[in-house]
């Protein structure tokens, strides 16, 4: 088992308070970057680090800080998205519950990095009272000097505050994020400019995740160098996963990248195996948004290798035979899920969440959720299985913003690995009129049946 | 208070102005979103046309401002809600481990389909997406509260103890803080 660097101390009585968060090294990280570091040398310990975006992009974070225009007369923002809502993940609602101070300590010495005077912490409102945890935390740290003007005595001054979404997983998209802080609809912007030049209220901003501010503080604290001896590759540091579905331990667990994705599921240290007794059916390894592996190419690559948590191995045979780290929503199906049930919910999740922008994704998410609906209330037709992979194809890559793609990949790779299943359902509509009808007759027979 | 005429009390307008200067001189409209969750939480749990247009009067933005918002976000009711919105979450992790079972039970303990109000006004109940919670699925939120782990068992004594309180849920009100 690896060091957590994270959630070292998350079981710490009375960590979300200031002073036994301060007595465990909290702020730390304050000290050292305002004391002892100019902003620079913060970014540049960031991009030693090779700490990719948490939030499931994956994308260099301290190459992302570098971007941001510092050039600009205009006011710098570092906005931290803490917007989590894609189906699986639930990291960064465990860490700001549980650990506030590590986000508040982030904040303060990523947004010293940047520049930035003023930060926010975009909250999705569902999580109304983890704002209210973190808001408690932030005047915590007011009151000890390390909010508001001249912090540790030093010039700089930085005002934080937590700004509240209300329902729409759009505003996960950064420029979503940056429409609705700005008091408006989440809608995507077009880029470019990105967020780096044009931003909140048009000026240079950096939008980072909560997992990726956090693991800012043990950068600082240990050095860019040891956190890139973590992991493995191009896939540094720890990473949080939220594990959910049929497991006997469903949680957030801190895994250092790189562990195979085996162990992760069937160790007692992780997920603790499939419950029930059962076997393991697929996975869905970094969100709803990724494609689904079947059991045999979650657990091994096409070529036979052990597949590993980490950005590479989980993408290694691209979407043929591989999927994506992603946010790390891990979400295992036991030989009893209905694959097609299952892809219903995500297609129907991103038809409600669909902008509407753009049409490719307004009218696409509708029209697969509706033939999705069909086939699994056993209504389908053979051809809709084709249909759907050809409405998804005509989303993937024709919107503004990921959400299309994201709509796309689950359907298009739900039908590459289990299209059987969706043959079966339209040659039994009386089977699948109960929505347990793998639970009724086990699937091998059903599918058996179905041959 | 009355529902045509909105007015926050004066401690309210002071939290309001407290907002509003959280962002840069102009910006005021950015305070939309948390200005619009106290008005929905003061003025019976939903936005009227007179309560959107008050906000818009407060923040000195057009009222189709604050209309296009509140139509998009799913957490702002343009209708009237019972007493106590539950929600449940229905997508995949949670469907996986049974969230079709409670919606199940609550319509049948409420006696009233997913959407609808009960007659007495106390209850409405309502799928929606994804709430964070997939860890500990099946769950519902009412108000500021998650329930999780839920069994229909548990969920029905939910229903029993929410109507016992007889409180108006709101998302501004947790019991965890």
């Amino acid at each position: 088992m690896g060091k957590k660097i994270l959630l070292e101390h998350e079981n710490v009585p009375g960590i979300e308070t200031f002073d036994v968060y301060r007595s465990k090294g909290g702020y730390a990280s304050v000290e050292k970057a305002l004391k002892t570091m100019t902003p620079d040398q913060v970014t540049e310990e960031v991009k030693t680090s090779g700490v990719r975006g948490r939030g499931g992009a994956g994308f260099p974070a301290g190459m992302k800080w570098s971007f941001l225009d510092r050039k600009s007369d205009k006011p710098r923002y570092l906005v931290c998205n803490a917007d989590e809502s894609e189906p699986g993940t639930f990291k960064d609602r465990y860490l700001m519950e549980r650990i506030p101070h590590l986000l508040i300590e982030g904040m303060i010495t990523s947004s010293y990095a940047l520049g930035a005077k003023t930060s926010y912490i975009y909250v999705r409102g569902e999580y109304m009272y983890v704002i209210r945890i973190l808001e408690r935390a932030i005047e915590e740290a007011r009151a000890a000097g390390f909010v508001g003007k001249n912090i540790l005595g030093t010039d700089y001054s930085l005002e934080l505050y937590v700004q509240p979404g209300a329902g729409a997983y759009i505003c996960g998209e950064e420029t979503a994020l940056l429409e609705s802080l700005e008091g408006k609809r989440g809608n995507p912007r077009l880029k470019p400019p990105f967020p780096a030049i044009a931003g909140l209220y048009a000026s240079p901003t950096v939008v980072n995740n909560v997992e990726t501010i956090c693991a800012v503080v043990p950068i600082i604290n240990n050095s860019g160098n040891a956190y890139s001896q973590i992991g493995i590759g191009k896939s540094t540091g720890t990473k949080l996963i939220s594990a959910s579905g049929h497991i006997n331990k469903p949680g957030v667990y801190e895994i250092d990248l790189g562990l195979p994705v085996e162990e992760f599921i069937y160790s007692d240290e992780y997920c603790g195996g499939i419950w029930k007794g059962r076997k393991l059916k697929a996975v869905v390894a970094g969100g709803s948004s990724v494609p689904i592996l079947p059991a045999n190419l979650i657990l091994k690559t096409a070529k036979g290798e052990p597949r590993l948590m980490s950005y590479e191995s989980l993408s290694d045979g691209g979407f043929a035979t591989g999927t994506m780290l992603g946010s790390g929503g891990f979400i295992v199906m036991d030989e009893t899920a209905c694959i097609v049930r299952n892809l219903w919910t995500f297609t129907r999740f991103y038809h409600h969440e669909s902008c509407g922008q753009c049409s490719p994704c307004r009218e696409g998410t509708g029209w697969m959720e509706k033939v999705l609906h069909r086939i699994e209330h056993g209504h389908g037709h053979m051809d809709d299985i084709d249909l759907l992979v050809d409405v998804a194809k005509k989303i993937e890559g024709n919107t503004i913003c990921p959400l299309g793609d994201a709509a796309a990949w689950p359907v298009a790779s739900a039908i590459r690995h289990f299209r059987d299943e969706f043959e079966y359902h339209v040659r039994f509509p009386e089977k699948v009129k109960n929505p347990k009808h793998f639970e009724i007759e086990p699937m091998e027979a059903a599918l058996a049946t179905a041959r | 208070m009355s529902s045509d005429k909105p007015t926050f009390s004066t401690e309210t307008l002071a939290l309001v102005n407290r907002i509003i200067a959280r962002y840069p001189e102009g910006r005021q409209k950015s305070a939309l979103l948390p200005v619009l969750h106290l008005a929905q939480s003061e003025f019976g749990g939903w936005l009227s046309p007179a309560t959107m247009d008050y906000v818009a009067s407060l923040l000195s933005i057009k009222p189709i401002e604050v209309y296009e918002v509140a139509t998009f976000y799913s957490m702002y009711n343009t209708e009237p809600v019972g007493n106590c919105l539950i929600e449940v979450c229905q997508t995949g992790p949670c469907w996986l481990r049974g969230s079709d079972d409670i919606v199940e039970h609550l319509e049948k303990k409420l006696g009233i389909k997913n959407g609808e109000t009960t007659a007495d006004g106390m209850f409405t109940l309502k799928t929606v997406e994804c709430l964070g919670s997939c860890g500990t699925a099946p769950m519902l939120q009412c108000g500021a509260e998650y329930y999780e782990n839920l069994t229909p068992e548990k969920a029905e004594e939910l229903v029993d103890k929410l109507r016992a309180s007889g409180q108006r849920s709101s998302y501004m009100k947790s019991a965890r803080v």
